[in-house]
């Protein structure tokens, strides 16, 4: 198990650890150079496009992401606090049209060895509730979306 | 039956909590469960409706009465709730890593 989640019971944080096989300067490309942001952002059911993004303090940005229809299926944007190459990124980060608010993420990279490096994700949100709510939605699309095979194949059996 | 029910929603109630925890020891009849509620034989039976839709008990015919088994698969799965949220951020980190490895800097 590569990545790691620490969410405590009660609290509105949670943190992600991870260890790559990437020296540290390579990791923190991937989270500066807008056409590697785009293609780690898109999956096979929508491509993730950057409307905006300036990768300094002060600096903000803006994703969209649209099925193979045209249709947005998902829109985030923030600002930078803090970009300093190869060791940290402070921003915010909102989801558009999801009741899930703001919040602050702090991102930390750090050089193990010369081929290895770890990112540190420090997730804040606006309360326990909204953490817990974003913590169970991988779950609950799991769930439903077995849900809706277990219906498919009910239909084909009427 | 509703195929969408939220298990999280199921076990947010105190009452199907405690449902869970009696059933938890030993199967039992919903007869048997009622009695051990303030509350109206309906109101449990809709308590037992829900757990059942969202599969954390398993009904089963005995004789004239429906006896309820704990799912301890499901049971497990909200063990692990945390595991999709875990998996989708290393698939993602997976993904970088692999994109990463194979980037060549622009000259």
């Amino acid at each position: 198990m590569k990545t790691k989640i620490k969410a405590e019971e009660g609290k509105q944080e949670l943190t992600i650890t991870r260890e790559f096989d990437l020296p540290v300067e390579l990791l923190f490309k991937a989270y500066e150079e807008p056409g590697i942001i785009e293609q780690v952002m898109t999956n096979p059911y929508a491509t993730a496009k950057l409307l905006k993004f300036e990768g300094k303090k002060h600096g903000s940005y803006q994703i969209q992401s649209k099925d193979a229809k045209g249709n947005i299926v998902f829109s985030a944007n923030g600002t930078f606090h803090e970009f300093t190459p190869g060791k940290k990124i402070t921003r915010t980060f909102e989801m558009e049209n999801a009741p899930l608010g703001v919040q602050l993420e702090i991102y930390e990279f750090e050089k193990l060895t010369d081929g290895t490096s770890k990112l540190s994700t420090h997730i804040i949100y606006e309360s326990v509730e909204v953490r817990d709510k974003v913590l169970k939605t991988p779950f609950a699309q799991g769930l439903s979306m077995a849900h809706d095979r277990m219906q498919e194949i009910m239909n084909k059996l009427k | 039956m509703n195929l969408r029910r939220d298990v999280f929603q199921a076990i947010s109630d105190p009452t199907r909590r405690a449902i869970l925890l009696l059933v938890a020891t030993q199967s039992m009849g919903a007869g048997a469960i009622a009695s051990n509620f303030d509350t109206a034989r309906p109101t449990v039976s809709k308590h037992l409706q829900i757990l059942t839709e969202c599969e954390l008990l398993k009904p089963e015919q005995n004789g004239r009465e429906i006896y309820y088994h704990l799912n301890p698969k499901k049971m497990k799965e909200i063990a692990d709730f945390i595991e999709p949220f875990r998996k989708m951020w290393d698939d993602r980190f997976n993904k970088l890593e692999t994109i990463m490895k194979n980037y060549k800097p622009k000259k």
